[in-house]
């Protein structure tokens, strides 16, 4: 099963070595890591994409929050999310496809930000199927190259992803 | 007033109160090594290899309870002390480990003795820091202690380049940390308590299933109470062992591979296991689709990723162990009545103390001297009251099952990682901890080459260690397997040694040996009072068989008995 999983993590160097270190190292899968500066510059917004069965997915959340950087931990799994990723892809555009490939990036919105004479490189947002789709009809016109960002997300409505009130310090309770 | 880095580290280390570290030194330490000159206040153990400052700092830890210190150079330095981080981490030790580090400006440069150490032990350290300036470095060790002795404990790194250590600052001491993404959570959810205390009090054939946890919580009273206040038999890890006094009719022995048969007929016909500062290895649980078929399992562990990473559980607390035990204790005090009323395992104490007679732990006696019986005697010469470390393999599992554990913190020993060669610097370790106590390293003849020469150290600083070496010319425990599933082809096995004896002679520490049953009291009273660094070289039977086994993957019942 794919999860999407986004993290508040501090804004600090090292931070993404120790989360792919954790993947790789207990062998969890990731399918995609996006990872940028918040609006609070000292915390990054990461979002990955990973797949395994719900223990999986409860250990790769736990090893997760018990990394000393990471602030929250957030799975989209009972939550009501959008989410989007962005594509490059390079395709051949001969005399013949030209129009063809311009009406198919009109109807899904997207560009071509950069041309030659026998290629067409086309920018697309969306969420997974509508980038499938596209892929699909891009096809049999012959794709050159292919690059995603890999998705990023964000809860619908008024949720949003924060640090929780700061909490004093527990004394400890050891003696 | 404007202070060094290296002043500054010392002046940190001296506000956490930090009394003793285990050190070795090298070109990136020497500013911090000449800024400790004369500081009386902080020992400084020099051992020969910085994989044993490691071993010691994590003895001393274990046996005081305190955050064990070691601090090397860059380089080569730095990738010694992996093996004794990494040893740390799986048993949850509290360290902070400062490994010295070339200049900022070179490091990448795959300058002279850099390493990239913060990468090399990322996966076996809890945090690690690299302090990349000299106004970070008191907040830096700061949190360093911090982040180690909380929560579940572990070892932190603390990388500091030469030039921070020589830099300018001003010496500030953070009097307390915040740390937004860090916040252990010690006290136990009491709706889910509750749940756990309802399943326990009609339950009727509970088991006690406690961990390194209850070690490292000292909650080992608690623990006592707890069992004996509901009458629930007892099992330890080898981590737990001491939790509960080893004597104690509630407790079981060890259970898992070479735990006691009516350790492991408990936990596999229980119908309530609680488990408390443990966490379901394999070594522990056998087969884990035939662990406590029967049994609902509650969990309580401060650490959330314990919980269902190996077994599924059906009421997790997180928590820390002592608390969450206090809490229940409270409830017990509360609901007397109920449990008075419905709290009735008769049948099952019955089941189990017979489970203990007929199956005791035991070992064929012959005219060739035995290990086990070594370690009997040990056990009766000290009255346990001694702190044992051991090496790994036969002479581990043999102690872990013949030398009662009385106290927490008595048992000093590799459990999740298995180190060879922790014994020996670790019971230094404990010893710098508790100079009047008898420290003793339970050791194999293989084990105790990994870090023989820390007898230099021991004999520097007048440790009085005794090592017990039940020299039985084989890497037994590898041995073993392959006397039983490799038709005895003992290939890479057999040993050959020094001369022990002479070997300890040559460092200037004790040497003595023992070849027969009559010597044993003997020669173990005199090492015991010689108040020098001793080495017992003790020749026991080569083919003797760590029993009850749990061949690997099979179940818990599955046990091959002597
Ligand atoms: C550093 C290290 N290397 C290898 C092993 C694998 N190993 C486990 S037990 C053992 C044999 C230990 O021999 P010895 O110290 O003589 O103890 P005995 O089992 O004979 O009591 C070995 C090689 C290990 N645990 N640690
Ligand atoms: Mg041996």
């Amino acid at each position: 099963m794919r999860h999407t999983i986004s993290l508040l993590v501090e804004n600090e160097f090292g931070v993404l070595s120790r989360i792919a270190g954790l993947f790789s190292g207990r062998g969890f899968n990731i399918e995609s890591l996006c990872v940028a500066e918040s609006l609070d510059p000292t915390i990054s917004t990461m979002t990955i994409v990973t797949t395994g069965n719900d223990a999986i997915l409860e250990q790769i959340l736990k090893q997760l929050n018990k990394l000393i950087n990471i602030i929250k931990v957030v799975d989209f799994k009972d939550i009501d999310y959008v989410s989007r990723e962005m594509i490059l892809v390079k395709v051949n555009a001969e005399e013949k496809t030209r129009a063809e490939i311009l009406r198919i990036v009109e109807i899904f919105r997207g560009k071509i930000i950069d041309v030659s004479s026998r290629t067409y490189t086309i920018m697309i947002t969306g969420d997974e199927g509508k980038l499938k789709a596209f892929l699909s009809l891009m096809k049999p016109i012959g794709i050159k190259e292919l690059v995603r960002t890999g998705p990023i997300a964000m809860a619908r409505g008024e949720r949003m992803l924060k640090i929780k009130e700061q909490t004093e310090i527990k004394e400890e309770v050891n003696g | 007033m404007k202070r060094t880095g290296a002043q500054i580290f010392v002046e940190s280390l001296k506000a956490e109160g930090i009394d003793t570290i285990f050190c070795y030194p090298g070109g990136a330490t020497l500013n911090i090594t000449d800024a400790l000159t004369d500081i009386s206040q902080i020992r400084q153990v020099v051992v020969r290899h910085e994989q044993a400052a490691v071993h010691a700092a994590d003895g001393y830890a274990r046996a005081s309870g305190k955050v064990g210190v070691a601090l090397v150079t860059s380089g080569p330095g730095a990738t010694n002390t992996v093996t004794g981080i990494a040893t740390a981490c799986m048993d949850s030790i509290p360290m902070v480990i400062f490994s010295c580090q070339v200049n900022t400006m070179l490091i990448g440069n795959d300058a002279f003795q850099e390493a990239d150490i913060i990468g090399i032990t990322r996966p076996c350290t809890k945090h690690s820091y690299l302090v990349r300036d000299v106004k970070d470095l008191s907040k830096i060790i700061k949190e360093a202690f911090h982040i180690a002795e909380s929560g579940r404990p572990g070892p932190v790194l603390v990388d500091i380049p030469k030039d921070v250590s020589s830099a300018l600052g001003e010496f500030k001491y953070p009097e307390r940390v915040h740390i937004r993404s860090y916040q252990p959570t010690y006290i136990g959810h009491p709706g889910q308590i509750k749940k756990a205390m309802r399943l326990m009090l009609h339950a009727k054939r509970p088991v006690l299933y406690t961990g390194g946890g209850v070690i490292s919580s000292n909650a080992s009273v608690e623990l006592t109470k707890f069992a004996e206040a509901l009458s629930i038999p007892v099992t330890n890890t080898l981590m737990g062992l001491g939790g509960i006094p080893g004597d104690h009719p509630l407790f079981l022995g060890m259970l898992g591979m070479h735990g006691t048969y009516a350790a492991n007929m408990a936990i596999t016909e229980s119908d309530l296991i609680i488990a408390m500062g443990a966490r379901f290895d394999d070594r522990a649980t056998g087969k884990t689709d035939e662990f406590a078929p029967h049994a609902k399992i509650i969990h309580i562990d401060i650490d959330p990723t314990s919980i269902s990473k190996n077994i599924k559980v059906d009421i997790p607390i997180v928590g820390d162990t002592r608390n969450v035990l206090m809490h229940m204790l409270k409830i017990v005090e509360e609901e007397k009545d109920a449990y008075k009323q419905h709290h009735n395992i008769a049948e099952w104490t019955g089941k189990i103390n017979q489970w203990k007679k007929d199956y005791p732990l035991t070992y064929q006696k012959s005219d060739i001297l035995k290990p086990q019986y070594v370690i009997e005697r040990i056990f009766e010469l000290t009255k346990g009251k001694a702190i044992i470390t051991t090496e790994v393999g036969q002479n581990q599992m043999w102690t872990a099952q013949f030398f009662k554990f009385l106290k927490p913190r008595t048992c000093l020993t590799s459990g999740g990682l298995g180190t060879m060669g922790y014994g020996f610097p670790a019971a230094i370790g404990a010893q710098v901890a508790f100079p009047k106590s008898l420290v003793i390293d339970i050791a194999g003849d293989g084990s105790i080459q990994m870090n023989i020469q820390e007898l230099a150290t021991a004999v520097q600083y007048n440790l009085p260690v005794k090592v017990v070496i039940l020299n039985n010319g084989f890497l037994g425990m590898v041995r073993q397997w392959q006397e039983l599933f490799y038709e005895k082809r003992y290939t890479w096995t057999h040993l050959h040694s020094p001369d022990f004896v002479k070997v300890a002679e040559a460092y200037g520490a004790v040497g003595l040996r023992i070849e027969t049953e009559k010597d044993v009291d003997k020669i173990l009273k005199q090492a015991f009072k010689n108040n020098r660094p001793t080495f017992i070289d003790v020749h026991v039977n080569p083919e003797e068989c760590v029993y009850p086994m749990v061949p690997a993957g099979a179940s818990l019942k599955e046990m091959l008995l002597v």
